[in-house]
Parts: C-alpha cells; sequence; structure tokens
C-alpha cells in the first residue's frame, strides 16, 4: 500500500471526475485522480457536442484554451423516409457570441480538461485500473485498490465517476446491471474528409460547425442518429434501446451500415475515410434510474450515477456540474473534518436542487415511451408517414389540395394506429415525456 | 553501493509511424512518444541488480524538454535519478555527436553520485535503427563494451566480475568481463516491470535534472549537435514493395482449401527450413 493518504481519491478522468478533482484541488485538497486509460480520453466516446455553460462555471472563457473543432452556427433534425428526409433545422449567428456549443473530440478535450486539474495540483495516476473501494466494515468506503503492484491507496473521501458500466457502483449496491429498456447501445465512426468538403457540404465557413439529429431509418427500433461536423472529419453514429437490438437481433453496426447507405447521408460522407470505430453504453433511464448519490466517505457522479439527458444528448455537462458540486461538498466535508453520509448527504440536496435534477425530471416519461411504446410505430412508420405526407403535399398532380390534406392525415393516423384518438393520444404521450 | 547508468531515448511509437510519400521522411507529428523499448529492458536489467545487490540507477537521457515524460517513466518504475540533458545547442546531432554528450553526460553523472559501475545501453533505437550510438559511448569512456547481451548470468559486486550472454549473428558468446563495463541490451534480455503505485506516484511527482551546455565545464562546442556531426544523409527513399506471387486456393469446402493449402506449403522448402525433415523427402 502506498503509504501517504490523500484527501480525495477521483476514479475516472472523464468529464465528471475532472471537474471534480479539479474543484477540489483549487480547494487545495490533497487529490489523486485515477484513470484507467493511458491517457484520460484514450479509449472515451461521445457524440460529441461540448456545452460552454456549465464548464464555465468551472473556468471562465474555458473555450478560448481548449482544444474544440467547430461552433456549431446550425442544428437540424432530420426525419428520414425510406429515401427521403423532412427536415427541421435552426441557425443564427447569435450562436457564436457568446458561442453556445462546439463539437469536439474527446481524445483531445478530456487531456486539455485533465491537464487543467494536474496544474490546479491534483496528482494524475495514469494507465491504472481501479478494481474495487476499500472498505471499512460494510458501510465506509475508505479508499481504492488498484491494479498495479502495492496497489491499494487511502483517502477520506472517494468520489466514483468511473462512467456508464460503473464496476464500483455495483459494489457500492447503488446499481445493479442496467435493464435492457434502460440503456442504449451507440455506435459511431470518425470519417475524415477534407475542411473544404466540409464545409463545402454543409455549408459552412471555417470554424462554423452543424449537427444533424436523425429519427428514422433505425431497423424500426428506437434509436437516434447524428452527424456531426469536425475541422476535418465527420463525427457519424446512431444510438439504439438494447431491448429492441434483443428483440430484433440486429448489430448496432448494421444500423449504422443502412443510415450510411442512406441517400442524403451518402452524398454527405463520399469519399471520406473512416479513421476509427467504437461503440459505447448511453444510459437511457434518466430521471427514474439515479441511484443514491452518496454515503460514507464516497460520492457519485456522472453518467456512474446515470446522468445523461437522453433527449438531447447532452451528458458532459451534467457531468460537469455534478462533478463539481461532488468537490464542493468534499471540500465542506474537509473544513468540517466529517466524511460520513451526514456531510456528503448535502450532495443529494445540490443535485436536486440543480438544473441536472430539474432537466432529468422534466424528461421522465420520455424513457418509458422509448421503452414501451411500439418502437416501429414510432421509429420507422411515423417518419415515413410524415415523409410520405410531405411528398403528396407538395407533388403537383393535379389532385385538389383538400384531398391531399385528407390522403396526408390518413396516412398519419394509420401510422399510429389507425384511429384519430391514436395519432392523439400519441402526441400527448410524446408532449407529457418531453414537458413533464 | 553499486552506481548503474541507464541511457535512454523517446523515440516516435514505431507502430504510428507512417513515411511523407513527398518527403520521404517520417512523419513525427502527432505520434506518441515512448522509450526506446531496447532501453526499457536495460533499464529492467539494471532494476533486477538493484534489487538483488543494491544499487543507485540513474537514467540519462539527451533530447528535447518533452523527454522529461521518460524520464518520468523510468523513475516510475524504480530509477533513483533521471536526468536530462537538453539545450539547442544538441540539436541535430549524429551518433557521433550523439555518443559524445552522452559519454559527458555518464561523467557527470559519476562527479555527482559516485563511480559508475555498469552502463546500459538499448541495442539501437527504434527511429535510427543505427545501434552505434553504445559502443560509441563505452569506447569514449574507455570501458569494456558487451553488445547484444540477452542474458546476465552472473554478477558479483565484490569481485567485480559480469558474466553475459551475447547473441551474435551465429550462435551465443558466454563473456566473463570485469566491471565497469558499458552493455547494450536486447528484448529477450527480460520482461520490464510495471510499476507499482507507489511508484507511479513518485515517478509523477519526481521533478528531473536537466543539464545544457553550461553544465558540462569542459565541453568542446565543436563536438556537439549539426556542426558535430559529420554523417550526411544524402539520399533516403522508401523502397518498393517486394513483388510476391500470389496465389488464390479456391476449394469447396474449409476442409479441403486447408489441405490445398498444406500441400503446397509441404511442396516448398519450408519444412526442412524449419528443420521438420532431415532432407527432402523423395518418394518412388
Ligand atoms: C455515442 C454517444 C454520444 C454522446 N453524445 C454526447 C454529446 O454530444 N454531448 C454530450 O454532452 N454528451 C454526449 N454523450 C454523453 C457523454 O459522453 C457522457 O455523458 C459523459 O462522457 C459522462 O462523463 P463521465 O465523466 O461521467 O463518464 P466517462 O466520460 O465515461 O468517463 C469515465 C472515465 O472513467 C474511466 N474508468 C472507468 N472505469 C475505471 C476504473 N475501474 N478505474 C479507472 N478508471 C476507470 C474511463 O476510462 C473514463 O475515462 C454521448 C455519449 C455517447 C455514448
Amino acid at each position: 500500500m502506498a503509504d501517504e493518504r490523500f484527501d480525495a481519491i477521483v476514479v475516472g478522468a472523464g468529464p465528471a471526475g475532472t471537474a471534480a478533482a479539479y474543484t477540489m484541488a483549487k480547494a487545495g485538497l490533497k487529490v489523486a485522480l485515477v484513470e484507467r486509460g493511458e491517457f484520460p480520453g484514450a479509449k472515451n466516446l461521445f457524440g460529441g457536442v461540448l456545452y460552454r455553460q456549465q464548464l464555465e462555471e468551472l473556468i471562465p472563457e474555458w473555450w478560448k484554451e481548449a482544444p474544440l473543432e467547430r461552433t456549431i452556427v446550425e442544428q437540424r433534425l432530420w426525419m428520414l423516409g425510406e429515401d427521403s428526409v423532412v427536415t427541421l433545422g435552426h441557425r443564427n449567428e447569435k450562436y457564436k457570441s457568446p458561442p453556445n456549443c462546439w463539437t469536439g473530440l474527446r481524445v483531445k478535450f478530456d487531456p486539455w480538461f485533465a491537464s487543467k486539474a494536474e496544474q490546479a495540483g491534483a496528482l494524475p495516476i495514469y494507465e491504472t485500473v481501479v478494481t474495487e473501494l476499500l472498505m471499512q466494515g460494510d458501510q465506509v468506503v475508505k479508499g481504492i485498490r488498484t491494479d498495479r503492484d502495492d496497489g491499494e491507496l487511502e483517502a477520506n473521501i472517494t468520489i466514483v465517476a468511473d462512467g456508464v458500466n460503473s464496476l464500483l457502483g455495483k459494489q457500492l449496491g447503488v446499481h445493479r446491471e442496467w435493464r435492457p429498456h434502460e440503456v442504449s447501445l451507440a455506435v459511431k465512426e470518425v470519417i475524415g474528409l477534407s475542411k473544404q468538403a466540409i464545409q463545402d457540404r454543409f455549408n459552412l465557413d471555417a470554424n462554423e460547425g452543424c449537427t444533424i439529429e436523425i429519427v428514422g431509418q433505425t431497423c424500426g427500433m428506437a434509436g437516434l442518429g447524428f452527424l456531426y461536423t469536425n475541422q476535418d472529419t465527420l463525427s457519424l453514429g446512431v444510438g439504439v434501446m438494447v431491448n429492441d437490438l434483443k428483440k430484433h437481433r440486429v448489430k448496432p453496426y448494421e444500423v449504422l451500415d443502412g443510415l450510411k447507405q442512406h441517400p442524403m447521408i451518402k452524398k454527405l460522407i463520399e469519399g471520406g475515410e473512416v479513421r476509427e470505430y467504437s461503440g459505447h453504453l448511453i444510459p437511457e433511464g434518466g430521471f427514474n434510474s439515479i441511484p443514491p448519490l452518496a454515503g460514507n466517505g464516497w460520492m457519485i457522479c456522472g453518467d456512474a450515477a446515470q446522468m445523461v439527458n437522453a433527449v438531447h444528448r447532452e451528458g458532459t455537462n451534467l457531468a460537469v456540474t455534478s462533478g463539481r458540486l461532488a468537490g464542493e461538498v468534499a471540500i465542506a466535508a474537509h473544513k468540517a473534518g466529517d466524511f460520513s453520509l451526514r456531510t456528503l448527504s448535502a450532495y443529494n440536496d445540490a443535485i436536486r436542487a440543480s438544473i441536472i435534477h430539474k432537466d432529468l425530471k422534466k424528461y421522465r416519461g420520455l424513457h418509458g415511451l422509448l421503452a414501451y411504446e411500439n418502437s416501429e410505430k414510432l421509429f420507422n412508420q411515423l417518419p415515413q408517414a410524415v415523409n410520405d405526407a410531405v411528398y403528396e403535399m407538395l407533388l403537383v398532380d393535379g389532385k385538389p389540395k383538400k384531398t391531399k390534406q385528407k390522403q396526408a392525415f390518413r396516412q398519419l393516423k394509420d401510422a399510429s394506429g389507425g384511429h384519430n384518438m391514436d395519432l392523439l393520444r400519441l402526441g400527448i404521450k410524446g408532449w407529457r415525456a418531453m414537458n413533464g | 553501493m553499486l552506481h548503474i547508468v541507464v541511457c535512454i531515448k523517446q523515440v516516435p511509437d514505431s507502430r504510428e509511424i507512417r513515411i511523407d510519400p513527398k518527403t520521404n521522411t517520417l512523419i513525427r507529428q502527432g505520434v506518441p512518444a515512448i522509450v526506446n523499448y531496447f532501453d526499457l529492458h536495460g533499464l529492467e536489467e539494471a532494476l533486477r541488480i538493484k534489487d538483488e545487490h543494491g544499487a543507485r540507477v540513474t537514467v540519462v537521457t539527451m533530447g528535447p524538454p518533452s523527454a522529461e515524460k521518460a524520464l518520468k517513466l523510468c523513475v516510475s518504475m524504480g530509477a533513483d535519478e533521471g536526468v536530462l540533458v537538453s539545450d539547442r545547442a544538441f540539436a541535430g546531432a549524429d551518433t557521433l555527436a550523439t555518443s559524445y554528450v552522452v559519454a559527458l553526460t555518464v561523467q557527470k553523472a559519476e562527479q555527482e553520485w559516485g563511480p559508475v559501475d555498469l552502463v546500459f545501453c538499448g541495442k539501437q533505437t527504434l527511429d535510427g535503427d543505427t545501434g552505434q550510438v553504445g559502443p560509441g559511448v563505452a569506447c569514449r569512456l574507455d570501458i569494456e563494451q558487451l553488445t547484444y547481451v540477452e542474458k546476465v548470468e552472473h554478477l558479483d559486486p565484490k569481485t567485480r566480475e559480469i558474466i553475459v550472454h551475447r547473441h551474435l549473428e551465429d550462435g551465443v558468446e558466454r563473456v566473463k568481463a570485469k566491471l565497469p563495463v558499458l552493455i547494450t541490451a536486447l528484448t529477450e534480455l527480460n520482461e520490464p516491470r510495471r510499476a507499482s503505485l507507489p511508484g507511479v506516484i513518485r515517478g509523477t511527482r519526481y521533478q528531473p535534472v536537466v543539464w545544457t551546455t553550461n553544465d558540462f565545464e569542459d565541453i568542446d562546442r565543436s563536438k556537439i549537435g549539426l556542426r558535430g556531426s559529420p554523417t550526411i544523409v544524402s539520399k533516403t527513399w522508401v523502397p518498393d514493395p517486394r513483388a510476391v506471387n500470389t496465389k488464390v486456393l479456391e476449394d469447396e469446402s474449409t476442409d479441403a482449401a486447408a489441405n490445398h493449402l498444406l500441400d503446397e506449403l509441404l511442396a516448398t522448402d519450408l519444412p526442412q527450413k524449419l528443420g521438420w525433415v532431415k532432407e527432402a523427402v523423395s518418394v518412388g
């Protein structure tokens, strides 16, 4: 065992863990930041869009020095039919100053963020896997055991930020295995393409970026696709609910391959060269799945605590906020000299009062909608029907507009179950899921 | 106590190196830096000697400031001290100039931490491949050199005797020598260790000693850097890929294809080369 003691150990140098380590180190706590990757971000994956707001509370104007790809000026939503698309989008010059969000790559962003924590004084311990938490009795966490020789390390507080598949969360009993309707499996390709081609194809200037979220053409399964512009690569991916993958016996990359063949997407990625391929789980359970967040000597944050907003593809920002809050509670506990649940439960309260909780609560119905509504209907028939309806409306073929309108409406109704009430019910359900 | 100096170099990870087809030079940008792995085997052997007999292990490297990271790794594995010799004046050095500076560094380490008994170098570097620096350093220090060492059989700090196995082209040579010696390490020498947790903590916090030209009193400036490097690279090129005769075996089933492949292989001189058969078997 290492013969020195730390005020706090953070497990996982993703956005959550690094934010916690940074917060505590800056306040003068003696912090160890333990990460299994060769360096932070080495194997981490996300879409990925990085948001300004939450990190700003930690590092003012962080984006001016962080390695980012493109400032997002336009966000599009695509509803795909078999060989068609209905597009909804918003572009606004106001998104430039102050910038709202950027595309980014974890291999670049995570090491930069971790370097800030290191500069603040956190001790990086990388290429080291935490294998279990050291317990005093069965209630109190007193440190970690790693896969290195003499690999035990003790601290007053251990912050668990080991991501979606949190092994340590399982050891704490706050985690059961995810049920298939609580997680989706995402696969992503990074496709190399020249800057010029990206800018031409997506109608962008040098540092401008655009995101496209994609509904439909996920083989009738509940899922969302995405296509984001980086400097000289595109991030193309799709996440599908695991229960649907099981039911349909489809592999996630087959869904991605399908998307790549879609005429709308094919054109945008043409000539690109696949640089990276990776897969990752996304917890979609949201509010309904958040476990207890603190105990004696420990707190848990980020994905490990299921803090992802499945609707808006936000996760890093919630992770950063939860890490910061955990760090702040640790600082208070350090001052008080009490590391029991009595003090650390302030973290539970802080999360409850934060935007994380409000946002996750707002969308809490969604995972029910995703899990229990007929996916085929929602993610295939409906987008297709919308496409067919719009096609009819815009096609000039001599039929009176009124007839067309009726026809279009019937198509939508059929797709949602056949009754007027079905369409209405689905609409209300969807609205509720989004608006609490 | 024995004093062992290990010479290391930070090199681009050869698994990720590509060659710029236009300029025929290595693309170093974006390629992660690692410790030349032959050197790590040298370090491991030094650490084993330290574990067994007790020794002071000093790691030295000549390189850019970023090579600090390599020294921290060595310290996390168990080295006592890491010295970075870094100066713009050293840039552009060939093996002659490099061995001059490294030899000076070993001598200076000797002044700082006591007489040196053993010097370890890697057999060669991954990026230069010459294998000249180790022997160059030995010559300048005027000590025995044991190159291509695959095993240290015996070391006695009292009698100052060392017995090693040198892997040569036509066999293995078992050699006895008296300390001080310089050894160049092969990968067969040992399996480098993974740092322990306390080691990592120590390595991460460790700040290497940095020496610049000013720290060497009698340095001859005409022997360092580009000026001290008579080697001229007149041309580099990428050899054309060797033409290979490819034969595609098409058979009905996997079994048939496997048998077919076996027949084809047995018909070559491969079994003989591998020593499976003493002579070609002639049938009939
Ligand atoms: C396909 C996809 C797209 C996404 N898109 C977006 C997006 O566009 N915008 C957004 O904001 N969010 C997005 N997210 C969500 C976001 O990536 C996560 O919410 C966020 O990364 C969570 O951060 P974290 O620090 O909690 O966990 P992670 O980022 O997963 O970090 C956990 C860290 O812990 C380390 N670790 C794990 N176990 C151990 C162990 N035993 N010992 C040591 N270290 C360990 C891991 O190596 C990792 O570095 C996306 C996610 C996916 C999968």
